[in-house]
C-alpha cells in the first residue's frame, strides 16, 4: 500500500439540517454515545432519516457504524441520549419494533443444516409466522432472491450472492417498513453486486425505508438520496452524496505519478491546483478548471495521469485522512 | 435475471409481537428440526451410550457385587443410569451444541434481531435440551422394562422427572456456554463438577457406606435429588421428602436460567 501519510484531522462537518414533521421520520437520535473499555466508539450523534429514502452510514473500519445500526435495534444499549426509530422508543420497544424491522446483518448467519426454503420458514417463525399465508409469501420470497432453482438447496451448496440474496430474502419475510443492512454487497462479485443494488432499489421503489453501511462509496453514491460520513464515532457531514461532492471537493481530479512528479508540483501544480494530497508515488490534485493542467501535463513525457470527476470517495477521504485503519 | 421479480407482496397479518409461549416454541422447533435431519447419531449418542453402561456395569459388575440396598445390581443401576443420561444428554446439548448455535453459526444473534430476546433464547434452548433428555430416558426406561427391572406403572413419573432434570441442566450448561471462550472450556465443568456428580449422587453405588462429610455435601447436589426420586419410582420402594427434592432441581432450573441469560446478554446484546 502507500506509504506514511501525514494524517490530517478533519473538521466537524455540519450535521444540522431543517427538521421536518416527526411524522415522515422513520429514524430520529439525539446526542446517542456508546463506551466500550472507556474508548467512546459512539461519540454523542445526532441522525434523522426520513420515511421511504435510503440512507447510508459510510465510515472507515472502527468508526462506529455497526454499534449505531446495533442502538437502532435496540441489540445495544446507548449510555446517553434518545432515540425513536418507526416511532418506538428504544431500547424500551425493541421487541416491538424489531417485528416491524428486517435486518441483514454482516456476518452471514444462515442455518447450514436447513436448505434455503426451510431457512425462510424457521426464521418466519420467530415472528410468530406459520402456516399457509407464510408458505406462500416463501414462494415469493424465493422468487425475489432469484433461488428458485435453489429451493432444496443445503446453504453451503449456495455461493457467496445466492447466501446475500437469500439472507436480503430472509430480512424480508415479516414485510419489514425498515430494513436495515450491514455492509450488505461485502465480498460479492460485480454481477452479484449489480443484483443485489437491483433488488435495494425495487424495496425502495415499494416505499421502503433502508439504512445500509457501507466503505464502498460508488455503491453510496448509486443507491443512497442520503449519506452520513462517520469517523471515530462522530458525525462528520450529512447529505445528499452530490451535495457532499460539491461542497467539499473541487468539481476535477487529476491523479499524477512518474519520474518528474516532484519538479512538476513545485512548477505548474503549485500555482494552478486548488489542493495537492500526495500519497506514496501519486499526486491528487484536485482544481476547478482541469483544462490547464491538462495541456501541461500532456506536454510532460515523464508523467502519466488519469483526469476524473471528483467522487464520494475524494470526500470520504478528506474528511477521514488517508491513513489506514486496522 | 436482475430485472425480474422485483416487488414482494405484503406478509400476512401477525400480531406484533408473538406470545411468550411461541417464542419458546420457536427456538425449540429450530433445534427440534435440525435434530430430526441428524436424528441417528444424535440417538445413538444419547442412547446408546448409556445402555452399554447398563448392560456392561449391570451383568458384568452387577455378578460381583450381588444385591444392592436388596435390589439386584442391574435394577439398582438402571434408575441411576436414567439420571446420568438426563444429565448427560441435556449438558452436552447445552454445551457444544448450544455454543455451535451461539459463536460458530450466529444462530441466536439472528434470533435476537427478530422479536425474539435473550431470555426466550435460554428458555428455548432450555427446553430443548430437557427434551432430549425425555427421550433419553424414555429409551433407557423402556429397555429396562423389556429386561424386567423396573417395578409397576408409577416407573412412569420418570419421564416428566426427567424433563425436569434436562431443563436443570440444561440452564446451568447455558450459564457454561455463556462464558466458554472455546469448546475445550467445556473439560473443565464435566471433569469438575459433572464427573463428581456422577459418581457423589448414587448413580452406581449407594452412598450410606461414604463418610458423613461426603453424604452431606451430596445433599447439594442436583443430580442427588434426582436419583432419590427416580429410584424408588422404578424399583417400587417409597418415596421420601418429595417437596425438598423437586424443590432442590427446581432451585438450580431457576438460577441457572437467570444467570445464563444475564450473561448471553452480556455476550451478545451489549
Amino acid at each position: 500500500m502507500t506509504g506514511p501519510v501525514p494524517s490530517h484531522r478533519p473538521e466537524p462537518g455540519p450535521t444540522a439540517r431543517t427538521v421536518p414533521p416527526a411524522a415522515s421520520l422513520a429514524v430520529r437520535a439525539r446526542g446517542l454515545r456508546k463506551t466500550y473499555d472507556d474508548k467512546p466508539v459512539v461519540d454523542g450523534i445526532d441522525l434523522e432519516v426520513q420515511s421511504g429514502e435510503c440512507f447510508g452510514l459510510l465510515g472507515p473500519n472502527g468508526a462506529g457504524k455497526t454499534t449505531t445500526l446495533r442502538m437502532l435495534l435496540g441489540m445495544t444499549v446507548p449510555e446517553a441520549g434518545e432515540l425513536s426509530v418507526l416511532g418506538h422508543g428504544v431500547p424500551a420497544e425493541a421487541r416491538r419494533l424489531r417485528s416491524r424491522i428486517g435486518v441483514v446483518p454482516q456476518m452471514d448467519n444462515l442455518d447450514p443444516d436447513f436448505t434455503v426454503v426451510e431457512n425462510l420458514l424457521t426464521y418466519a417463525s420467530y415472528f410468530g409466522l406459520s402456516g399457509e399465508a407464510v408458505a406462500s409469501r416463501v414462494e415469493d420470497l424465493i422468487a425475489f432472491a432469484a433461488l428458485e432453482s435453489k429451493r432444496k438447496a443445503r446453504i453451503d451448496a449456495l455461493s457467496g450472492g445466492m447466501k446475500r440474496r437469500l439472507t436480503l430474502a430472509r430480512a424480508l419475510v415479516n414485510d419489514p417498513r425498515l430494513i436495515v443492512l450491514d455492509e450488505p454487497t461485502t465480498g460479492l462479485d460485480p454481477q452479484a453486486r449489480q443484483l443485489i443494488w437491483g433488488r435495494l432499489r425495487g424495496l425502495v421503489r415499494e416505499g421502503r425505508t433502508l439504512i445500509l453501511t457501507t466503505h464502498y462509496m460508488e455503491e453510496a453514491e448509486r443507491l443512497c438520496s442520503r449519506v452520513a460520513i462517520m469517523d471515530r464515532g462522530r458525525i462528520l457531514a450529512t447529505g445528499e452524496p452530490r451535495e457532499l461532492i460539491a461542497e467539499h471537493i473541487e468539481p476535477h481530479v487529476l491523479e499524477v505519478h512518474g519520474d518528474d512528479l516532484d519538479a512538476w508540483l513545485a512548477g505548474a501544480a503549485a500555482s494552478r491546483a486548488a489542493r495537492i494530497e500526495r500519497v506514496g508515488e501519486t499526486a491528487f490534485c484536485y482544481v476547478d478548471d482541469e483544462r490547464p493542467l491538462v495541456e501541461d501535463l500532456c506536454r510532460c513525457e515523464h508523467l502519466r495521469f488519469l483526469h476524473r470527476p471528483a467522487n464520494l470517495e475524494d470526500v470520504f477521504l478528506k474528511l477521514t485522512g488517508r491513513e489506514l485503519r486496522d | 435475471m436482475a430485472g425480474a421479480g422485483g416487488s414482494v407482496p405484503a406478509a400476512p397479518a401477525s400480531s406484533p409481537a408473538p406470545s411468550r409461549a411461541r417464542r419458546w416454541l420457536a427456538v425449540w422447533g429450530r433445534n427440534f428440526r435440525v435434530w430430526r435431519k441428524l436424528v441417528g447419531p444424535a440417538l445413538l449418542g444419547n442412547i446408546g451410550e448409556p445402555l452399554l453402561y447398563l448392560f456392561g456395569l449391570g451383568y458384568g459388575l452387577g455378578v460381583f457385587v450381588g444385591r444392592v440396598q436388596g435390589l439386584d445390581y442391574i435394577t439398582f443401576l438402571a434408575s441411576g443410569i436414567v439420571c446420568a443420561s438426563a444429565m448427560n444428554t441435556a449438558s452436552f446439548e447445552g454445551m457444544y451444541s448450544a455454543y455451535t448455535r451461539m459463536a460458530v453459526q450466529h444462530t441466536w444473534i439472528g434470533m435476537l434481531t427478530t422479536p425474539l430476546s435473550t431470555a426466550d433464547v435460554v428458555v428455548g434452548e432450555a427446553l430443548w435440551a430437557a427434551t432430549k433428555s425425555l427421550f433419553s430416558a424414555a429409551a433407557i426406561l423402556l429397555v429396562a422394562a423389556a429386561l424386567g427391572v423396573v417395578h409397576g406403572w408409577a416407573a412412569l413419573w420418570v419421564l416428566p422427572l426427567a424433563f425436569l432434570v434436562g431443563l436443570c441442566f440444561g440452564a446451568m450448561a447455558l450459564v457454561v456456554t455463556a462464558v466458554a471462550g472455546n469448546y475445550d472450556f467445556f473439560l473443565y465443568y464435566f471433569t469438575l463438577l459433572l464427573t463428581p456428580m456422577v459418581l457423589l449422587s448414587g448413580v452406581f453405588f449407594p452412598l450410606e457406606q461414604m463418610p458423613r462429610a461426603v453424604q452431606l455435601g451430596a445433599e447439594l447436589l442436583p443430580l442427588s435429588h434426582a436419583v432419590a426420586l427416580v429410584r424408588p419410582l422404578m424399583t417400587g420402594g417409597s418415596l421420601h421428602g418429595v417437596a425438598l427434592h423437586l424443590i432442590v432441581l427446581v432451585a438450580y432450573t431457576g438460577a441457572g436460567l437467570v444467570l445464563a441469560t444475564r450473561l448471553v446478554d452480556r455476550r451478545l446484546m451489549s
